[in-house]
């Protein structure tokens, strides 16, 4: 039996709804994932502002591979690390267009650095979505280019050992220093209010990618569960306490005009 | 108005080709013996005419990218590169045919293996029919022995790439990409307009349809097995009806040389000199690397006592001449490698030695 909103819930009621640029299939994050989140805060902007039709999404190798099942715009599907290399194309071809990839630390930060960094130094008028999450979540919790110094991953077990291992990268801090970029922001996504900011920060994202100026580069810090073999709450809280001190949180690079 | 011959070296003629067959966007990385294309491109500055865009990447890998991109938002796209560039390609053409998408990419074969040689070779030819990268697939081969091919093949690479959606290579060598030859071009065509746009571009999802989705993952085995089966299909249709060869007086041969490209040229000369020895001697020039001319040279199997099949490599065609063969009379290779090209003269003592023993 099918129950209509309204009936359950009064119009005036309503201070909460699926956005529309989501479709209606289960995601398949686990519980307590930030993609999930990040996902439905960029199809909530696309619809409020009305640009589902102008928008082109390239989703990554990753969790995130199945990106185009979620949110309700065009889509194509990269290879690994490859998602600025698209999008550069595709907002060259279709300059009118919105355009953005989405991607993990393994794909943006290890296998497509210089895809990256080539996108970002060159100003392609594109915004990059990039999910920190410290681990390869797919692939079983592999050791991720930003996966923190001592952390635990199944590739290194005893602990991140730097030495052997090399330094987490902070690639954020990294293009905030090339001329291509426009806009350059560190979020995250585990408690609402953080949520409310990387929403803002994801609307001008999409705004500024209209002024012509360069990448818009959006860092959501997040949590991997699974990866990280921790509970949802107990991983929100060593996110707080580890991550955020390595990465922590603001805009990187604010337009200047 | 009738439009005069220029002279012009392959990869300029490609380019050119490339400006007036309406071409939407041409990226690419510089390399040994093609990096004329995208000089030839970006001096002739056709965004200013046709808005075609033309962009040098960062890599090979990132070019090959950008046509995946570029293609799924139903553009025509093209790059050109050479071996080792085109060896960095290969995952991207692997989704490329994956996904389903129209590109046209031509190979500008120099010696190998390795960084090998900046010299013309034809050892790339297992890579470019075979599939290259990884999976079940096939790209369509077209390979061009003048400069005049480079440029007509342009267009017949983009009709063809859309027709199937399938990527396409146009496998040339360091020799066709160098020489200058007189060639004429087409009248320019206008590029594709946005309502001209293929229906499964990604060009942003219109309220009236369901959004368009570029992708070559399907994680479903069946399912999966199912667009595998498709793609073979594809690919049977492409045999039954994109063959094209070229025959040179095959018609009375009582031995038949098969090469391509630039090997062909010289074999033409080959069968004059080894008639002018009364062998009667003939040519079987193969247009289409993949789909092969299976059946032709099954049919000239028929009729002449031997095949030696002409490649500057240690033997790749030869293969699937032996194949279409399949026994009946004697297959020989000949080859000179790493960037060493055949003189007539040789082939005709190798035609003899290897098959002509009394």
């Amino acid at each position: 039996m099918a129950h209509d909103l309204k009936d359950i819930i009064s119009e005036e009621n309503i201070v909460y709804k699926k956005t529309k640029v989501l479709t209606d299939k289960p995601m398949h994050y686990c519980p307590g994932c930030g993609h999930s989140t990040l996902h439905r805060i960029i199809a909530e902007v696309i619809e409020e502002m009305g640009i589902q039709d102008k928008t082109i999404g390239i989703a990554p190798v990753g969790c995130a591979v199945f990106m185009y099942d979620y949110i309700d715009v065009d889509s194509q599907e990269a290879a690994h690390g490859r998602a600025p290399a698209l999008a550069t194309a595709i907002k060259r071809l279709l300059p009118d267009r919105y355009v953005f990839t989405y991607q993990g630390d393994g794909d943006l930060a290890a296998i497509g650095t210089a895809e990256t960094i080539h996108a970002c130094n060159r100003g392609e008028n594109i915004t990059m979505f990039f999910v920190n999450n410290g681990i390869y979540g797919m692939t079983g919790g592999q050791m991720a280019p930003t996966t923190l110094t001592g952390m635990r991953t199944s590739t290194t077990p005893y602990g991140r050992d730097d030495s052997l291992m090399g330094h987490p990268i902070k690639i954020t801090d990294l293009v905030a220093q090339l001329p291509g970029t426009y806009y350059v922001t560190r979020q995250a996504v585990h408690t609402p209010a953080y949520v409310r900011r990387t929403k803002k920060a994801v609307r001008k994202a999409f705004e500024y990618q209209m002024r012509g100026k360069g990448v818009s580069f959006v860092e959501v810090v997040s949590n991997c569960n699974s990866g990280w073999k921790m509970p949802p709450v107990q991983a929100v809280k060593w996110l707080d306490e580890n991550m955020l001190p390595f990465y922590p949180l603001g805009d990187i690079k604010v337009p200047e005009d | 108005m009738e439009e005069d011959f220029v002279l012009m070296k392959g990869n300029e003629a490609l380019a050119e080709a490339a400006i007036r067959a309406g071409v939407d966007g041409y990226f690419g990385y510089p390399i040994t013996p093609q990096s004329e294309v995208m000089e030839y491109l970006t001096a002739a500055r056709p965004w200013e005419r046709t808005g075609m865009v033309v962009f040098q990447a960062e890599s090979e890998v990132a070019a090959i990218n950008m046509l995946y991109g570029g293609a799924g938002a139903g553009k025509k796209v093209m790059t050109s590169s050479s071996s080792p560039g085109i060896s960095l390609m290969q995952e991207g053409l692997s989704y490329i045919a994956g996904a389903e998408l129209p590109v046209v990419v031509a190979n500008i074969v120099r010696g190998g293996p390795g960084l090998g040689t900046i010299q013309p070779a034809q050892s790339d030819y297992f890579q470019a029919t075979k599939g290259g990268g990884h999976g079940d697939y096939h790209l369509l081969v077209l390979a061009p022995s003048s400069v005049q091919e480079m440029a007509d093949f342009v267009e017949l690479a983009f009709d063809l790439a859309f027709k199937y959606r399938n990527p396409v290579m146009i496998l040339s060598d360091g020799a066709i990409g160098q020489m200058m030859e007189k060639v004429k071009f087409k009248p320019q065509k206008p590029r594709m307009r946005d309502d001209e746009l293929p229906e499964w571009a990604t060009t942003g999802k219109k309220p009236n349809r369901e959004r368009n989705i570029i992708t070559s993952l399907d994680l479903d085995p069946y399912r999966q097995e199912r667009f595998n089966h498709h793609l073979q299909e594809k690919y049977r249709r492409m045999c039954e009806e994109e063959v094209r060869y070229e025959t040179f007086q095959s018609d009375d041969a009582d031995y038949l040389l098969v090469a391509y490209g630039t090997s062909a040229r010289i074999c033409q000369k080959a069968v004059q000199l080894a008639r002018e020895e009364g062998i009667r001697a003939g040519l079987l020039r193969p247009i289409t690397l993949y789909p092969f001319p299976v059946k032709e040279i099954a049919a000239l199997a028929g009729q002449v006592k031997g095949m030696l099949s002409v490649e500057m490599s240690a033997g790749q065609m030869v293969e699937d001449v032996r194949l279409s063969v399949n026994g009946r009379v004697p297959v020989e290779h000949f080859g000179r490698l790493g960037g060493v090209v055949p003189s007539p003269e040789e082939i005709v003592e190798a035609l003899k030695q290897k098959l002509i023993k009394d």
